[in-house]
Order: C-alpha cells, then structure tokens, then sequence
C-alpha cells in the first residue's frame, strides 16, 4: 500500500513551481537583501527561522520535521541549523506532541509544533480544547502558554481522503484559542513570526494548496520590518485585498485568491467587488468587514469548510447583527457541501468556484435585475 | 535563557544495584509489591530498598496523620453543602505524602483531581487547593509558583504535560525532576501510553505514580487491564517499572526516592504502581454498593497505611504519647482552618469571566462584558426599587 502521505506529497509535487528537494536547504536566507519570487512556504521557512535565530527558547517539534523538513519542507534545514534540540522529531503521535507541548511551555520553552495534516490532528483535539485552550483561564492567567499550532490544512491539491479537512470551526469555537489563516506569501511570514511571539496559543493554519504560490519580496526587508515591529499587527486585523463599491466578498486562507479571480472577472463584467481578506479568524475583525459591507450593501462570505455551523454562519450572523440598515441584500455564503472532504476526483465539485461566486453575487437582488 | 544542544538521549542508563544484570531484568518489577513495613508494623527487610530512617518516617507519619484529617474533613464539608464534590484519598494517603515528600523545591508535581493532599503536603495552601473543588475557579494556585500542575480532571492528560516540563528542565538544563500521578483507569487512555513513549524515548527525569485502587469508578482493574501488573507496563516503553504496597508509607518512600535520584541523575524514567484501595466513594456522586461488597472493603481496614506506621514508630520508640498528642493536634488545627476557610462563602467577580481567555480581551469578549456589566446594574437598580 502506498503511503497516503507520500501520495500528497506526489500530489504536492505536480502542483506548478513545485520545489526540487533541497531548494529550500538555506533556512533564514532573509540575508540576501533582494526581492524576488518567494513562496508561501519559503516565507513560512525563513520566519520560522528567523524566530529561532531572534528568540532561542522558541523550539519546533512534530513528525518528521527533523531531516526531512516536514512532509511540506517549512522545517527544512532547521535542525541542521539550530541542532535537534531546537527542531526535532517526536514519536508518531499527536496527543503526544501537543501534551508535551503543554508542559514545555510551562517551563519556559515557546514550542511550535507541526501537525501533519488537518485531519491528523484531531488525536491531538484533547489536549487542544482541555489543556492548551483552557490552561490560562484554569489559572487566571498565571500559566500562559505561547504554543504555535502549525496545520497545513484544507484542500485543492489532489489529496486523498483525511488530508483536506478545514477544521477551522472546531478551533474557532473553542474560547482561549487563536486562529489564523493567512492568504497571501507576505502574511505567510509576518503572521507566523506574530504568532510566535504571542503570549497566547495560536492555531496557525497554513492553507496548502498556497504553499507554491509566489510574491516578489525582499524577505531582509520584511525581518527587518518585523523586528523593529513597525508593520501594524495581523493578529485581530482583517485587511481589504482589493477595493471595490457594489458587494462585497468575505474570504480567509485558501478562498481568499479565488475570491480574488471572482472580484477580477466581475470587474470585466462591470461589477465593482471588494475583497476583504480576514487573516486572522479568532480575534475577529468586525469593524473592517462591517466598514466594508456597510459601504457597499451587500456581502457573499466565502470558505472551503462545510457551510452548516461554520466560521461563515458566524461572520454572516456578525454582519447581519451589525449592519442590518446597510444591507440591500440579504447576506450570502458560498462554502463546500456539507459533506466529508470528497476525493481527488469529486473536490472541484465541492470547493468555492469563482462561476458559484459570480453565481451568488448575481442573486444578491440588484435593481437592474429587478 | 540558553538551550543545550546535541542529541536528547542523556548519558547511558544508570543502575546502581548490582551488575550485571539484563536490561530486561532491570526493567521488570518485583515479584511482589516491595514491602518495608507490614501489616502489622513490624519491618520486612528489602534487598534493593533501604528502610528509611526514624526520623524521615515520624516527619512523614505526621503529613499522612494530616492528610486523613484533610480527607475526614472534605468529606464532612461536602455533606454540610461547603463544598460542590470531593474525591477522597482516605486509604491512600501514604501514597499522597510520599509523592509530596520525596521531591526537592525546585522539582514538579503533577496531581489529579484525587490528589488533593498531596498538593496540600507539597505546601500549597490548603484555602487555595479547594478552590476547584468548592467551585469557585478551576485552579486555586499558582502552579509555576508552587511547581504544582492544576489538578487535572481529564485522565492521564496531564502525563504529558509532565514529560513536557521536564523535557524543558532538560533542555535548559535545570536540576529538576516531575512527578506525575494517575489512577489504574486512567492507564487505558491513549494519553498514558504517549506520555510513557515520549518519556522512555526523550529520556526525561519522570516518575510516573499509578496508584492502583483497583477501581476506576465502578470499573475493576481486571475490566481495565489483563497484563500481569501496571507496572509490567513499563518494559514495553523501555523503562523500569517497579510494585509497591501502597499503604506501606516507607516502601513507598524508598522506591520513589530511588526513582526520583535515578531521574535526578540522568538515567531517565520509571513507572511506579502503588497497590492500594480506595476506601470511600469515587466521589459523594458514586454509589459503590452496586459494584463492590463491603466485606471487601473491610478486608482493606487491617492494611490501613497510618495504623501500620504508628505501631513502627511506637516500636522504634520514636513516636510517644505525647508525640501523637502533637500530631494530633497538628491535624485538629489544619481541620479547623479548613472548616474556618470554607464557612464563608466565596466571593467571585462576573467580570473575571472574561479575564483570563486571552491576553488582551478580544473586541467580542468586551462587547460581552459590557452586556453582562449592562444586566448586573440594572438587577442592582431594580433591587433598590423594590420595596
Ligand atoms: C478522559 C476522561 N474520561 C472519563 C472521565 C470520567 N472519570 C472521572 S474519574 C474516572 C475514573 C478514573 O479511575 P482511575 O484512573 O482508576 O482513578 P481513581 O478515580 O480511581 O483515582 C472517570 C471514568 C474523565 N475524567 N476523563
């Protein structure tokens, strides 16, 4: 039997710009002062990196992020650089890592852990929700811990069945966690080093189907930005990916670019879309995504998770409760089915499209349909 | 704060008896629990384990004197409606004192929710440990202040968190060794299991404590498990495992003392299981007659852990009349503050319901307080008005 794992992997590979072994061996290159293209894993490579070299009670640990540098490589070369002490490989099992996790932060230690995948966590949901989730609170504040739960999660890359789950519901559902989900290669970076330095834990979901994407940055630059902390903080703050004036699109993580292609086709049909890119899921931000939909009167909020009892019912309640008088529309979602994550073939069904995008803002009840 | 680098493993595995003997011998428990003192208080000589001396065992038999009078008196304040539940150690209060005793200062304990008195002998104040079990916050104390875990409710959860913390010490290289309790139930759990392999396999300075009461609710040990011993356990991890009678104060003293200086000086884990029984109810909410006899239980009462110490000591002719009439009043005096504690009712703040969930409240969490601080002062100014 083929191991599931190295057939993501082999999925990964046949992604566009997949890298060759090796090609992302210099962890914290951030020194060469130049832009260029860099992806989204890159990104997440250099800041974990940089966080070590910055910070050395930070440590990783997980399966296999030693020397093989994760199955996605963000660890690739950190054990190499920083010694097994600081990134090294666990035992086979989740409960374990995130357990042990719990007590090294504890004492001292900022752990970052890697789950394999999304679906591979839930042996760990115990610790999560019991333990990491509620520690702080249990004590009053007087043990914090400052984990970073990395998840390479959801789906889009050809993955068989238990590596595509979007579980960002349970997560966000459980008070004492946060959670991210960046979008974009720039975020990749800055909002893992934020995650790092929080004094909170944080459910840090790594969209994989944007682990090849690429944005020219000057990796130095954004280090260099992060550490004199005069970028403004991600954490809590949704951005606008793109302006616009007749709807507006809600999306976080992997949706975000096709909410972006949505908002670029509209605007060849004459459709003026706003794209709102929430990043960071727990703290919610609703004064951007309500400033937005306020403006423009009407909103479709987009995600790849099951749309029953999801983040986007959430943000939909929000927007409803808050900007009832602005809407001229009732508030839309597009999400996957309600359904487990379907296999290779069947996935594009399920996911988000940019047609069911447009589909949907076209029902969003405009005069000049009336 | 500098980590160490290089491997994890520490230096080969120290075992001080005798050589040579096979790894698998030296993981393997004891044919039978370890004994020091018998039933009948007289010693029963040991050759791996020392008896402890007179002077160790009277300034234990005190702490286990205290521990039942904590145990009598939680019990009476959950009936008089001071306290919402209390799981009981009484019976197994000499394994309580010997987990509190044989760690130094700068070492952890990690407790569960039955291990009440061995967090009040580590020296936690005994007001701030009945928090949780009174019902006013979960945890009463400052774990990191006391090196005590909260006491942990979910089972075998917090085995991990012991690992963590002492892989941390490690990392930094602190002198510190974590101690962990757990029931016989909770060794079923997956959460078990991980925290005895990532212990064996990082090597880290942690003795596991089972202590075997031989129920876990209703459940008996052989509907738990059918391995020869809990302590059996240990070997397929790769780490000793040691029996002990646990109602035998100095056998518990002499076999977690050598495990904690084994931890102490680098030769990694050991899995200990205590034998003992638990003499009163899982907790006010468990009806044991519908699981076990009372002439089962009564079988328990000869190996009662303080009537066997007592008649040691009085033997050895360290403990007198007027030696028990100070502990005695010792144990009247922690009842007193506890029932002293526990006669007023607490007093809680609504608003810290939303303090301690993140660093800095969430701009959801303040909308929330607001709509509470909102309720409150109009049920104040409505109480003001009637007449
Ligand atoms: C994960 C989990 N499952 C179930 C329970 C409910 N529960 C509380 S105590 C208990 C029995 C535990 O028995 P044991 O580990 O032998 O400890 P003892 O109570 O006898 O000290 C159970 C099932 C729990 N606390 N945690």
């Amino acid at each position: 039997m083929t191991d599931t794992t190295e057939r993501v992997i082999d999925a990964a590979a046949e992604l566009p710009d997949a890298p060759q072994a090796g090609e992302l061996n210099e962890p914290g290159q951030a020194e060469a002062r130049i832009a260029g293209p860099v992806t989204f894993a890159k990104a997440l490579n250099a800041a974990l990196a940089d966080a070590m070299e910055a910070d050395s009670s930070v440590v990783m640990f997980g399966e296999d992020v030693g020397a093989l540098g994760g199955v996605f490589r963000i660890t690739d070369g950190l054990t190499a650089r920083f010694g097994t002490s600081r990134c090294f490989d666990t035992p086979l099992a989740e409960a374990g890592i995130m357990g042990m996790a719990v007590g090294m932060a504890m004492n001292g230690i900022r752990p970052v852990v890697e789950m394999q995948f999304d679906a591979f966590a839930y042996p760990a949901f115990e610790q999560v929700v019991s333990h990491v989730a509620k520690m702080p609170n249990r004590t009053k504040g007087k043990v914090k811990l400052p984990i970073v739960i990395r998840i390479p999660y959801a789906g889009g890359i050809g993955g068989v069945e238990h590596h595509c789950d979007s579980s960002e519901s349970y997560y966000a559902h459980t008070p004492g966690l946060t959670v991210l989900a960046p979008a974009t290669v720039r975020d990749a970076y800055t909002m893992l080093r934020e995650a790092i330095s929080y004094p909170d834990p944080v459910v840090f979901l790594e969209p994989k189907k944007l682990y090849w994407s690429k944005e020219v940055l000057d990796l130095a630059e954004l280090r260099e930005t992060f550490e004199a902390s005069t970028a403004a903080p991600s954490i809590g703050r949704a951005v606008v990916a793109r302006a616009g004036t007749d709807a507006t699109l809600v999306a976080y993580g992997p949706s975000v670019p096709t909410a972006m292609a949505a908002a670029a086709a509209a605007a060849e049909e004459g459709r003026s879309l706003e794209v709102i890119d929430v990043r960071s899921i727990v703290p919610f931000d609703d004064e951007t995504v309500c400033a937005s939909v306020r403006k423009t009167g009407r909103a479709v909020v987009i995600a790849e998770a099951p749309g029953f009892a999801s983040v986007a019912s959430e943000i939909v309640a929000r927007i409803q409760e808050r900007c009832f008088h602005s809407l001229a529309a009732p508030v839309r979602r597009v999400t996957g089915f309600d359904v487990p994550y379907p296999s290779p073939k069947l996935e594009h069904f399920f996911l988000p499209s940019v047609d069911r995008i447009l589909d949907t803002v076209d029902e969003l009840q405009w005069e000049d349909q009336a | 704060m500098t980590i160490s680098t290089g491997t994890n493993r520490a230096p080969g595995t120290a075992k001080t008896s005798e050589q040579p003997e096979s790894a698998e011998a030296a993981m393997l428990p004891s044919a039978t629990p370890v004994q020091l003192v018998d039933p009948n208080g007289t010693h029963t000589p040991h050759a791996d384990y020392p008896l402890p001396d007179g002077g160790s065992l009277l300034a234990a038999y005190r702490k286990l004197v205290v521990g039942r009078r904590i145990n009598d008196q939680a019990n009476a304040l959950v009936r008089q409606g001071r306290m919402a539940v209390y799981p009981s150690s009484h019976g197994q209060e000499a394994c309580q004192v010997a987990a509190a005793v044989v760690l130094d200062r700068q070492d952890w304990l990690f407790p569960t929710y039955r291990d009440t008195v061995a967090v009040i002998t580590r020296g936690v104040d005994p007001m701030e440990v009945l928090t949780l079990l009174r019902g006013d916050w979960h945890s009463g104390y400052d774990p990191l202040e006391h090196k005590v875990a909260t006491q942990a409710t979910p089972l075998a959860t917090q085995l991990l968190h012991a690992v963590g913390v002492a892989h941390a010490a490690k990392l930094k290289g602190e002198d510190t060794v974590v101690l962990a309790l757990c029931g016989d139930g909770a060794t079923s759990e997956g959460d078990f299991h991980e925290a005895l392999n990532f212990a064996a396999v990082f090597h880290v300075p942690v003795v596991f404590l089972i202590q075997n009461n031989e129920y876990a609710i209703s459940v008996p040990l052989k509907s738990q498990t059918v391995a020869p011993s809990l302590a059996h356990k240990a070997i397929g991890y790769g780490m000793p495992g040691e029996r002990v009678d646990g109602n035998d104060l100095a056998a518990l003293l002499s076999v977690l003392g050598k495990a904690v200086t084994r931890a102490r000086d680098g030769g990694g884990p050991t899995l200990v299981e205590a034998h003992t029984y638990r003499m009163q109810a899982h907790t006010n909410a468990d009806d044991p007659s519908r699981y076990r006899s009372q002439d089962d239980v009564e079988k328990w009462i000869p190996k009662d852990p303080l009537s066997r110490m007592r008649t040691y000591l009085r033997e050895l002719a360290v403990l007198d009349d007027d030696g028990e009439a100070r502990i005695a009043a010792a144990a009247e005096e922690m009842a007193a503050s506890l029932r002293n504690g526990l006669n007023t009712d607490p007093v809680v703040n609504p608003e810290d319901l939303f303090n301690f969930v993140f660093t800095e409240k969430t701009s959801q969490l303040r909308e929330q307080a607001d709509l509470l601080r909102g309720e409150l002062s109009r049920e104040e100014s409505s109480e003001e008005v009637t007449p």
